[in-house]
């Protein structure tokens, strides 16, 4: 038994199944984040963590203590909402202080545990103020401070940084990681954002269409995709996928695949994957930094194969410059180095490193190897 | 808080916690069910007996509604229906629409025309019926004070003459509601999008074919809107008869709210009175009802 | 509706350069002319109260009082006939007041803590139930006048001022509801449960979360309520005894009686008496009146 334990919890609205069996068991000082597109059922997974909605089957427990039937507010948790959910009446003072003060916990004490976590949060100088006279940042902030002055056994956030703009919510993203490794509570993160995902948990939960998709640590997630729609959402430039055929190639299994010019090419996989697979149709996927120049290629690697393909498109990104072409009809990106002299309509050398390569059943989607 | 294995079974404090918001509604819901649809129940039943003066329960059948449409008194009140909401509903909305427009063309002190455009909608019908019936007064109103200017032959009449005196009525009422429509369709102008009458400006279109062309078709809402509020007013119109001419002339400007109280209390017909509430009703749901269905969907 | 006020009016903008625009002359005069018509009841009003009864049936409604006199509203208020007794208006305006408090204070409570349950604790034909509520706000009141007298009777309270509360708090709460429901519907329920999650329950979060964010609309809706009962005349003249009137009825009836003299200056003063409770809500705070009216009729 862990710490947080989903156990065959289901949730349907009359016959419309938004969560189907989900099982997770979260360790004391986790960082779970549940990550997917809108409506795949991370939020509804959370408020029913939280007990803002009931559970349809199953079971949630906290520290083995059932959280059927419990009332949000004596589950010992405590929430971030996406809009931060501030009272707009009282001042930053009395938000935190409210659940306290609900909750019985003596003036000195709550006095005690808000300058405790303002100082924490830097934000004491803004104890008196209305939310409305905050920035996006410190709301977010005051937010946090309501959570954890509660002293939860678990930190509930929905979506907190989304509202924020794009260099804070990096800020913000870093400072949530600090105070988890700082506190070493226990949290239950929702995004829609891949990078948050990943940069912040210790371990993610994948859902589509009301499943877990996949549930396993960033570097599981992201080497080693369950299926096509793991590759597909989790990355950024995503995970290029395209058919290709399974041949042999002087008794080595190789990718057949055709490239945008026509020509057929063949790109032998790492040693020791896809034997016994001759003839099979499969999808082959492969990250954007697994595709470079020759010389940006992983030395480290043993299974590195160039291709010379046609170029689309290049799109440089400062850092690194992207190079798009095209094979079996879909659009293969490529990360190159910045100062690769490529142009497009010019055919160019692609190095692909197998050993980041992996495989997917067309039919199931399910990962092969 | 106590950690019990089995914190499952809910206790009676937390079965009354969960009902209360279904508690507080309630009073609600038991209120609107006896005094609104309970009572339609019983008006609607009542339409169907003989009940005089006081409801009796012998079933009659559809003959109170069969001899509602033979009284002329009824005939008459809802011809001046017709007439009185025809007129009332497209004065308003013209008058309405017209100072609309003219209060959208950036003017001093708009706001204090408008609040004087709308005064009227504060008062009750009963202070409009009695500044108009004395004003309108040949007596001692317009037609005397104009007559006292001099102009010996003038006559204004209207509201002692039975063919006249159903507009009268009219005039009172658009007096008193005109300013709201005004305001129902300035809100929606203002609600127009600037950047849409920029780009008609360019395209070249002058001033009054921004209004006709552009502007006035995407003012249906408050049309819709004022349509609705209009004709269920002019149905339900009791207060500024009662006040302006009593329903007089005779009964010249009987309308049908004055029609059901005066057979139902007054000349003791209350299954006649019953029948005539109802047909009321089922003018007013007719209008109100898809209306209705209409905004809450679109809420949805 | 004022904030919004810059942004269509662009399209129509007159070029700066001349300041003489004859086009601008003519819809200010239009403007007036407007103006005219919707202050001259109240002129009349004004004027005719202030004059000897002499004055006005001389012809001189529209002239200044050529004597200035209160006595017609020291009449009005204190020892007019209406009905039977000579008391003037002022126990009936005391009984409107008595009725109104009341009735608003009630209306508005209930109708705070109808739109709480319906949008942020929504159950299974919440949205089928504020449709029938809504509804119940259009119908015709003829509809219920037989079974509410009865009803009145049973409870008691026939002919008294609890039983005029009674009725404007039944057919009150359909509107008060969907005021507090269509605000609170914008209100973020992530307010509501992150109240919960801190551990206020139902009426904590109301007291505590919601009521200190309503008074804009808490506002709408008493003005409205205070409007509509106060200006209430049909069911003041179908519940009420001689002396449970309220000042509409009463006014009416001072107006009405066919006993010696008119004296249309009483008349007057008496008209203004029933309307200035009223006028003085719009006036002090118009802009929520507006809101009300739009409101209740776009319904948001």
């Amino acid at each position: 038994m862990g710490f947080l334990d989903i156990n065959k919890a289901t949730k349907a609205y009359g016959a419309v199944q938004v969560l189907h069996e989900t099982n997770i068991s979260v360790e004391e000082g986790e960082f779970l984040v549940l990550v997917g597109p809108s409506g795949c059922g991370k939020s509804t997974l959370l408020n029913m963590i939280a007990g803002l909605e009931d559970i349809t089957t199953g079971e949630i427990a906290i520290r083995d203590r059932s959280m059927n039937g419990v009332k949000p507010a004596d589950r010992n948790i405590a929430m971030v909402f996406q809009s931060y959910a501030l009272y707009p009446n009282m001042t930053v003072k009395g938000n935190i202080s409210f659940g306290m003060e609900m909750h019985g916990i003596a003036k000195a004490e709550r006095e005690k545990r808000i300058s405790q976590v303002a100082d924490l949060l830097q934000i004491t100088h803004l104890l008196d103020r209305k939310p409305g006279q905050l920035s996006g940042g410190q709301r977010q902030r005051v937010a946090m401070g309501r959570a954890l002055v509660r002293e939860p056994d678990v930190f509930l956030f929905d979506e907190p940084l989304s509202n924020l703009d794009a260099k804070l919510r990096v800020d913000m993203r870093t400072e949530i990681k600090k105070l988890h490794q700082k506190l070493g509570t226990t949290i239950v993160y929702v995004t829609h954002d891949q990078i948050e995902a990943l940069t912040l948990s210790t371990r993610i939960a994948v859902m589509f269409g009301g499943y877990v998709q996949q549930l396993g640590t960033p570097k599981e997630i992201y080497d080693n995709p369950a299926n096509m729609f793991v590759a597909g959402f989790m990355g950024s430039p995503s995970m290029n996928l395209f058919p290709a055929k399974v041949v042999s190639a002087n008794g080595v299994p190789a990718a057949e695949v055709r490239l945008a010019d026509g020509n057929a090419a063949m790109i032998p996989f790492a040693s020791g994957r896809m034997n016994g697979n001759d003839g099979r149709d499969i999808i082959l996927g492969i990250r954007p930094e697994a595709i470079t120049d020759r010389d940006g290629a992983d030395r480290n690697s043993d299974a590195v194969h160039i291709v010379d393909m046609p170029v689309e498109v290049t799109e440089p990104a400062g850092s690194d410059t992207f190079v798009v072409s095209q094979i079996g009809g879909k659009d293969v990106t490529g990360r190159f180095r910045a100062d690769v002299a490529v142009n497009a309509g010019q055919r160019f050398p692609f190095a692909f490193n197998m050993e980041k390569a992996v495989a997917f059943d067309p039919q199931s989607e399910q990962r092969i190897a | 808080m106590p950690s019990s294995a089995t914190a499952t079974r809910p206790g009676l404090a937390d079965r009354l916690r969960d009902a209360l918001p279904k508690l507080v509604l309630s009073p609600t819901v038991a209120i609107v069910a006896i005094f609104v649809y309970g009572f339609i129940a019983f008006t609607l039943y009542l339409s169907f007996t003989d009940s005089r003066i006081l409801p009796t329960f012998g079933w009659v059948g559809w003959q109170n509604y069969e001899n509602l449409f033979r009284i002329r008194a009824w005939d008459t009140a809802v011809n001046n229906l017709i007439v009185f909401g025809v007129l009332y509903i497209v004065v308003c909305c013209a008058l309405g629409l017209l100072l609309a427009i003219l209060l959208d063309q950036r003017i001093r002190a708009e706001g204090f025309i408008r609040t004087i455009y709308l005064y009227p909608m504060a008062l009750s019908f009963i202070v409009t019926g009695v500044a108009w019936k004395w004003f309108l007064d040949p007596g001692i109103g317009l037609e005397a004070v104009v007559r006292g200017w001099g102009f010996e032959s003038f006559t204004f009449g209207w509201i002692k003459d039975s063919d006249m005196a159903i507009y009268t009525i009219v005039i009172a009422a658009v007096w008193q509601t005109s300013g709201f429509v005004m305001a129902m369709f300035l809100a929606g102008l203002r609600g127009i999008d600037s950047e849409m009458m920029k780009a008609a400006q360019i395209d070249g279109a002058s001033t009054f074919a921004l209004y006709r062309r552009i502007v006035i078709p995407q003012l249906r809402p408050a049309f819709m809107s004022a349509f609705v509020v209009l004709a269920h007013m002019a149905i339900k119109s009791y207060d500024l008869v009662i006040a302006l001419t009593g329903g007089g002339p005779g009964t010249a400007t009987e309308l049908p709210a004055t029609f059901m109280y005066s057979y139902t209390f007054t000349r003791n017909q209350m299954g006649i009175g019953a029948a005539s509430a109802v047909i009321m009703l089922m003018t007013i749901a007719a209008i109100i009802v898809p209306y209705l269905w209409s905004e809450l969907r679109e809420k949805k | 509706m004022t904030a919004i006020s810059e942004n269509t009016a662009a399209a129509a903008e007159p070029r700066r350069a001349s300041a003489f625009n004859p086009a601008r002359v003519v819809l200010y005069a239009l403007l007036a002319l407007f103006c005219i018509y919707y202050l001259l009841p109240l002129y009349v009003m004004v004027v005719n109260s202030l004059k000897p009864l002499s004055e006005i049936t001389a012809g001189g409604m529209m002239a200044l009082p050529g004597d200035w006199t209160i006595a017609p509203w020291q009449s009005a208020w204190s020892s007019a006939q209406v009905g039977v007794e000579a008391t003037g208006l002022r126990p009936y305006f005391v009984n409107s007041i008595l009725m109104v408090v009341p009735a608003v204070a009630l209306s508005t409570i209930l109708g705070a803590l109808n739109g709480y349950v319906l949008t942020k604790w929504p159950f299974r034909g919440a949205s089928i139930l504020f449709g029938l509520l809504l509804f119940g706000c259009f119908i015709p009141f003829q509809m219920v006048l037989i079974p509410m007298a009865r009803m009145l009777g049973l409870m008691g309270l026939a002919g008294s001022v609890p039983g005029l509360i009674f009725v404007h708090l039944v057919y009150g709460i359909g509107f008060s509801t969907l005021y507090f429901r269509n605000y609170y519907a914008a209100f973020p329920t992530e307010l509501v449960r992150a109240a919960q999650i801190d551990g206020a329950g139902f009426f904590t979060i109301f007291w505590r979360i919601l009521l200190p964010s309503s008074g804009p609309i808490a506002v709408v809706c008493i003005i409205w309520q205070f409007t509509n009962i106060w200006n209430d005349f049909l069911f003041g003249a179908s519940f009420s005894d001689f002396d449970s009137q309220p000042m509409t009825v009463a006014l009416n009836n001072l107006v009405q009686s066919s006993t010696g003299v008119k004296e249309y200056n009483v008349h007057f003063a008496g008209a203004i008496m029933a309307a200035l409770p009223t006028l003085l809500v719009y006036i002090v705070a118009g802009r929520f009146f507006v809101r009300g009216l739009m409101a209740g009729s776009v319904k948001g």
